[in-house]
């Protein structure tokens, strides 16, 4: 039995209505406990901020689009080499780091949680093979649904029953945890016709009969909510980084009706004016619906200066892109589920767009009124790399810091945006809402963003200092799981974190429905398709909300 | 200051401190305690080479077959370097300023990424002179490298400013992604020279076979050929009077880029 008791740290549990209050924190065996045994060991915390270990709810770190993106940047990673030190592993950083040295870097900032936000179904093998790799952190995956031909043509025919058994299949196969929704429907004609795309949630999809955008949209967050998903449907809508794509977004949002959907990187799809024009900030838009509807969550997705890579299913974004960057690019598609574009990008502060986009980011964290819905992200590596948390949060933070970085972009972006008049500067414990707090209670990982008993001990301590950025990017102790990872700055082990994962119970008569289509279309035997459970060398069920 | 190779290095050693920066002003003992990497093991200068101090002239003399030594000369921004010997890959890497001198060959990556100086190889180079590292799109940025013997291929790969002459043939892909800058070749180019440049100037006083995306504009007697070949000639290039004076066929491209790079072939 190891115990640990943390105390006269100012505690920031938001999940438990703590807010810096000084208080002890027991640990016993992993779990938060009430109380621990006399003589118990013993860390002193004093003037030191105890927090949950955070949680990305929506970052791109395994998976062969990762794979990929760390393949074709050799640029990238040679002036960041991680050397083998003590237990920990060697790798590379950069801004798509490996996977040992993603563990460690998550883990240097705090956090004991990352979610892989888009694996297309026959990358599942694969993605579970990197995050058994990814060391430290807990995480999952996942899994895009929303550009399936076999789902689209269940779909086609209002084969409904067949559809959610269908879902629930997949998700079982693959060892996923939630449903992603990728641009629906928008890669079929991508792949079938040159260089196109949908761009109306009610225009017909090329190939099926009375498939729209939002039909697949409604279908998939209705089938999250019959399955009794932990994690709704994420969403990452039509139209992305096009000028007045507000109005999808918007569409997209009502669509769910009052059924929980969670929209992702909210942020690049918030933008006025007209298509094909210099977009403006429709964060208000955007922050009014939310703040209306209790139903709808969002990760911002924010944009931060430098360097970044664009890797998504999206794949005629990409492409889009390609033509103004002039670099190179992969493009990709996966059989019968899914696209696939990456490309190097660099967002700079000169550029109208860019320092639009960074300020409409801001705009949507700093005007959101609940930020339990409007959480932390970069999208990473897409808006930044997850190395650029601290400085996100000292933005958030520090309003003086805010305007002598907005001062710096380029003035015709900053002032379409509201950035300078907003006043409003998080606290600690907003910071451990969005960063911890939300997105667990998002995910509907219980034990996961608190300090309740019961909770898992996942624990950052940061020394408290003036400038939140310093403080942020190096925790001084990271606990995982009640166990020291971190301490006094320094790694003090290497380990495994676990997988989470959904299995929804689900008809096996709908096998027979799927195996036709397999062997007329997939060149995996249908037998060999589903992932079997020794991938998931530390995996961990969630159970739905009907299990 | 002259260093000696005592002991060969059975697998390539990497001496980024094999440089003037960081040798001058440096005791032979504290040289000799230097950190070197000897495969993926570490170890001493020392282990390696004989140290003799000599007059601080800003000249350092490294002797020896250094075909497995890697890096040296990487990163320098002052003094010289003198090898008597061949030398081994990525030498003057990085290098910003100071002057190089191999009385011998060269490995490949010859001025990787080179912002400026000079290097002068008597004999031949490998590949990739002045390019580039592998998905980096950009290589070297200023700078003279000067070949007296060939090269092999990719030279000048995403070159974007500097001079690289080459007394001998180099290999195919000369000039690849051109960005800007000029390669000289008096002998024989490979093949696909220039593929994808954008701008820049490739000289070669051969003919040549180039790619279909490359067209013929004029033959001229540009002034800045006359220039620059006598300027390679004080420099130490043998070039017949006919090079120096003769017409040159331009031709532009490369097509399938902005079109604003020239190939220059001597047309006598």
């Amino acid at each position: 039995m190891t115990t640990l008791r943390i105390k006269n740290g100012k505690v920031y549990d938001p999940i438990n209505g703590i807010d810096g209050q000084v208080c002890d924190i027991c640990i016993q065996d992993g779990k938060i406990v009430a109380e621990v045994p006399e003589g118990s060991p013993c860390l002193d915390a004093s003037g030191m901020v105890v927090m949950p270990g955070g949680v990305d709810m929506h970052c791109h770190i395994a998976g062969h689009k990762v794979n990929l993106a760390r393949k074709f940047l050799p640029e990238d990673h040679r002036r960041d080499v991680q050397p083998r030190v003590g237990s920990l592993r060697s790798g590379v950083g950069g801004v798509v780091p490996s996977t040992f040295t993603t563990g460690y870097r998550y883990a240097t900032l705090g956090y004991t949680t990352a979610m892989e936000a888009a694996i297309p179904p026959l990358g599942a093998r694969h993605a579970l093979e990197e995050l058994n790799d990814t060391p430290v952190i807990d995480k999952g995956f996942y899994l895009l649904l929303a550009n399936n031909v076999c789902l689209n043509q269940l779909l086609a025919q209002g084969r409904m029953e067949e559809f959610r058994e269908a879902v629930a299949w997949w998700l079982n196969a693959t060892k996923a945890y939630a449903i992603k929704l990728v641009n629906p429907g928008g890669d079929e004609p991508w792949k079938g016709r040159r260089n196109a795309n949908v761009h109306d949630l009610d225009e017909p999809i090329s190939g099926f009969e009375n498939v729209t955008p939002r039909k697949i949209i409604r279908a998939l967050i209705e089938v999250s909510n019959e399955l009794g998903l932990p994690h709704p449907a994420h969403i990452h809508c039509n139209n992305l980084g096009h000028s007045g794509n507000y109005q999808t977004t918007l569409e997209t949002m009502k669509t769910a009706g009052d059924l929980r959907a969670h929209i992702t990187h909210i942020q690049f799809h918030s933008y006025g004016g007209e298509r094909g024009k210099n977009p403006t900030s429709a964060a208000r838009q955007i922050v009014e619906y939310i703040d209306a509807h209790p139903n709808i969550s969002a990760d911002v997705g924010q944009v931060m200066f430098g360097k970044a890579t664009l890797m998504t299913a999206d794949a005629p974004l990409t492409w889009l892109l390609r033509n103004i960057t002039q670099d190179k690019w992969v493009n990709a598609d996966t059989e019968c589920e899914s696209g696939c574009g990456i490309l190097p990008f660099s967002y700079q502060e000169r550029v109208y767009t860019h320092a639009l986009q960074w300020a409409i980011g801001l705009e949507l964290f700093l005007l959101a009124k609940d930020p339990w819905r409007m959480v932390l992200s970069t999208d990473h590596p897409n808006g930044g790399s997850f190395q650029n948390y601290p400085r996100l949060i000292r933005l958030l933070m520090d309003k003086k810091f805010r305007d002598e970085q907005a001062k710096k972009a380029n003035p015709k972006a900053i002032a379409q945006t509201s950035l300078l008049d907003i006043d409003r500067e998080f606290s600690l414990y907003e910071i451990a809402i969005v960063t911890r707090a939300g997105p667990a209670r998002l995910l509907g990982l219980r034990d996961k963003g608190h300090l309740g008993v019961g909770a898992d001990a996942d624990i950052t301590i940061y020394d408290e200092q003036e400038d939140k950025e310093a403080m942020f990017n190096a925790a001084r102790y990271v606990l995982k799981g009640g166990e020291f990872f971190i301490r006094d700055y320094e790694f003090c082990q290497d380990g495994e974190g676990r997988i989470f994962h959904v299995s929804p119970d689900y008809d096996p008569k709908i096998e027979q429905v799927l195996k036709p289509f397999f062997e007329e279309y997939y060149t995996v035997q249908f037998e060999n398709y589903p992932v079997s459970a020794h991938y998931l060398a530390h995996g961990v069920r969630v159970p739905t909300f009907r299990q | 200051m002259r260093l000696s190779l005592h002991t060969a290095p059975e697998v390539p050693l990497e001496t980024d401190c094999l440089c003037p920066d960081q040798l001058l002003g440096k005791s032979a003992k504290e040289i000799a305690k230097l950190l070197v990497f000897h495969g993926n093991q570490r170890a001493e200068l020392g282990e390696f080479f004989h140290i003799q101090e000599g007059a601080q002239n800003g000249t350092v003399t490294v002797e020896g077959d250094l075909a497995k030594v890697k890096q040296v000369g990487a990163g320098m921004s002052d003094g010289k370097l003198r090898i008597v010997g061949n030398v081994g890959a990525h030498l003057g890497a990085e290098m910003r300023g100071g002057e190089i001198v191999v009385e011998g060959s060269a490995g490949d990556w010859v001025g990787r990424e080179m912002r400026g100086g000079r290097i002068t190889i008597l004999g031949d180079a490998g590949h990739l002179v002045g390019s580039a590292v592998r998905g980096a799109a950009v290589g070297m940025t200023g700078g003279e490298i000067f070949i007296l013997g060939s090269a092999k291929n990719e030279v000048g790969n995403g070159m974007r400013r500097g001079l690289i002459a080459i007394a001998g043939d180099s290999g195919d892909f000369t000039g690849v992604n051109l960005k800007a800058g000029t390669v000289v070749v008096l002998g024989n180019l490979g093949l696909r020279s220039g593929a994808g440049m954008v701008r820049g100037t490739i000289l070669s006083t051969q003919p040549a076979e180039l790619l279909p995306t490359f067209c013929y504009d004029t033959t001229y007697r540009p002034p800045i050929v006359r220039t620059l070949l006598l300027y390679l000639r004080r420099q130490g290039f043998t070039i017949e009077d006919v090079y120096i004076n003769g017409p040159y066929r331009r031709f532009s491209g490369d097509a399938i880029e902005l079109n604003k790079g020239e190939i220059l072939l001597y047309a006598g």
